[in-house]
């Protein structure tokens, strides 16, 4: 398809969405037998799969870290999955997405109970329509939460562009190839920034801006990741309903007791002076 | 890649300082270390520099070559841009085929010079959809002082300035300076216990958690981003670090008039 004249015809995008809507997702979580945690993901046209296994051993050995667990991500994108065949393996962008999606998860993962092994997360893009890195780590997220892996929280990811000289989130194909610019975000659900990449051209405003947009966009699908995790774990959740509550009970009291020590640290100087 | 082991007494020291506002080596948290910028040290190259940011020192070369365009974009000629993280620049690095981090910089340079579209891709076709220049952009990272980003970013830029197009050699009329139409520049810092510096050295760089690369153009644009690191910036840190980046970018551009 050659360059549209207009992006934004009315206020409304080419595919019918407003500048600040995500595309439609579908998230489906443990969808792979052999996997100790799987997700599938639509967002938009794209199509992937993610799947976690581990903790397990690592190989090759020399690789494992005495402290912590090594979190190794493979992004991977299918021959069939673009408009023109990709030749089959890793090329030097998949190398680089693998490396910032692994960045932007691990930050959210306890490695450091999990000494000398290894956490990894595999995906698989079927279908590729611009965002796929973002529609990856949505994915991941929600796998590693179904392989039981400890984790501070949720990632969420998705993209903020410009077109048109307009800021619009989420962007497909064609916004994406004749774009002036995007940025991909992932963010935990406090709102501290795991992944951020930028091409393209932005003023000092827009970039304050396109992180206030996709903070919005990431709210949206943290809601989906979750409730697609709930939706798979109801009847668990129901039937260790007072389990459920009781360690609910267990973190509220943590929570409090690790705050009154924070402040008893505060008062008296810090612990890094000791 | 096997990472080297820093001690507990060297890691908490380069904490406490952060905490009191200040780095190892003297220098504020938006001062960047001493920058020199060497041009045209490689004969055979098209295009050359070589850069030292405090400790560490690379050099970039810049070849052109006649080949044929990309089939989506007949009209236009080819950045390649490539990095080597060779094995006499520190233990870390191992030979073999570029790694992950190896990748990761040469995309990120390729990607300030690209968007900010310094080089007019169109001007290096030659006959649309047969031939076209070629531009190879080559950096060997030869003493990891940390903070490769930025250095590297500079290197190729300098080198860009110096090319010479060698049109004669082809047999297609005479050579000429390639026109550079902007300066991208990378400016790095690093997040440290909630603070944020800039240009971090090679020990900063190794107790960092989160960095980021914002490269900026002569306008006060911004043409690339990139998070890095195993860790997370606030909304916050990021309009800051933009700003700092975007300041430092202006005086680093002047060095480019002395050359």
């Amino acid at each position: 398809m050659d360059k549209p004249e207009k992006f934004i015809i009315d206020g409304i995008r080419l595919d019918g969405r407003k500048p600040d809507e995500l595309r439609p997702m579908k998230i489906e979580v443990g969808v792979l037998n052999r996997a100790d945690g799987s997700c599938y993901l639509e967002f938009g046209k794209n199509k992937v799969l993610a799947a976690v296994y581990g903790p397990r051993e690592v190989h090759p050995r020399h690789m494992q870290k005495p402290t912590t667990a090594v979190v190794r991500f493979k992004y991977n994108m299918a021959s069939f999955s673009v408009e023109e065949r990709k030749r089959p393996g890793p090329d030097r962008r998949s190398i680089e997405v693998s490396k910032v999606s692994r960045e932007a998860v691990e930050p959210m993962i306890f490695t450091e109970y999990f000494p000398k092994s290894a956490i990894d997360i595999f995906v698989e893009v079927l279908q590729a329509d611009a965002g796929t890195r973002t529609a990856g780590i949505n994915a991941a997220s929600v796998a590693l939460a179904d392989a039981s892996i400890p984790m501070r929280g949720l990632v969420s990811s998705c993209a903020v562009g410009k077109v048109d000289g307009e800021l619009v989130l989420d962007l497909m194909k064609d916004e994406d190839n004749y774009g002036e610019a995007d940025v991909p975000v992932a963010m935990t659900p406090d709102g501290e920034i795991t992944l951020l990449q930028m091409d393209g051209n932005l003023t000092k405003e827009e970039l304050k801006k396109a992180v206030e947009m996709a903070t919005e966009g990431c709210k949206q699908i943290y809601k989906l990741q979750r409730d697609a995790l709930i939706e798979r774990y109801k009847k668990d959740l129901e039937e260790h309903k007072e389990e459920v509550e009781l360690v609910e009970i267990i973190a509220e009291s943590e929570e409090t007791s690790i705050e009154s020590t924070i402040d008893n640290t505060d008062e008296s100087g810090g612990l890094n002076d000791e | 890649m096997s990472e080297e082991v820093m001690n507990e007494l060297k890691r908490d020291y380069l904490y406490s300082l952060i905490l009191k506002n200040q780095r190892a080596d003297g220098r504020g948290f938006e001062e960047s270390r001493d920058i020199v910028i060497k041009t045209n040290i490689i004969e055979k190259a098209e295009g050359s520099a070589s850069v030292k940011l405090g400790d560490t020192y690379l050099v970039a070369g810049i070849k052109l070559q006649l080949g044929t365009p990309f089939p989506d974009t007949p009209d236009k000629g080819v950045i390649i841009t490539n990095l080597e993280l060779i094995p006499m620049a520190s233990p870390n690095f191992e030979s073999g085929p570029p790694g992950e981090n190896a990748v990761e910089l040469a995309r990120v340079v390729d990607r300030g010079i690209r968007e900010s579209h310094s080089i007019d891709l169109k001007e290096l076709c030659i006959v649309p959809g047969e031939s076209v220049w070629l531009i190879f952009i080559d950096i060997h990272v030869i003493d990891d002082g940390g903070n490769l980003m930025d250095a590297a970013c500079l290197a190729a830029i300098a080198a860009l300035l110096g090319v010479t197009v060698p049109a004669k050699k082809y047999g297609i009329g005479e050579d000429f300076k390639l026109p550079v139409r902007d300066i991208p520049i990378a400016v790095t810092a690093v997040e440290i216990d909630g603070s944020i510096v800039i240009d971090p050295s090679i020990d900063e760089g190794r107790i960092a958690g989160a960095k980021l690369t914002v490269t900026s153009n002569i306008d006060g644009s911004i043409s690339a981003m990139q998070k890095s690191g195993v860790g997370f910036f606030t909304p916050e840190q990021i309009n800051y670090v933009a700003d700092v980046a975007i300041k430092r970018s202006e005086e680093l551009r002047e060095k480019f008039l002395e050359l």
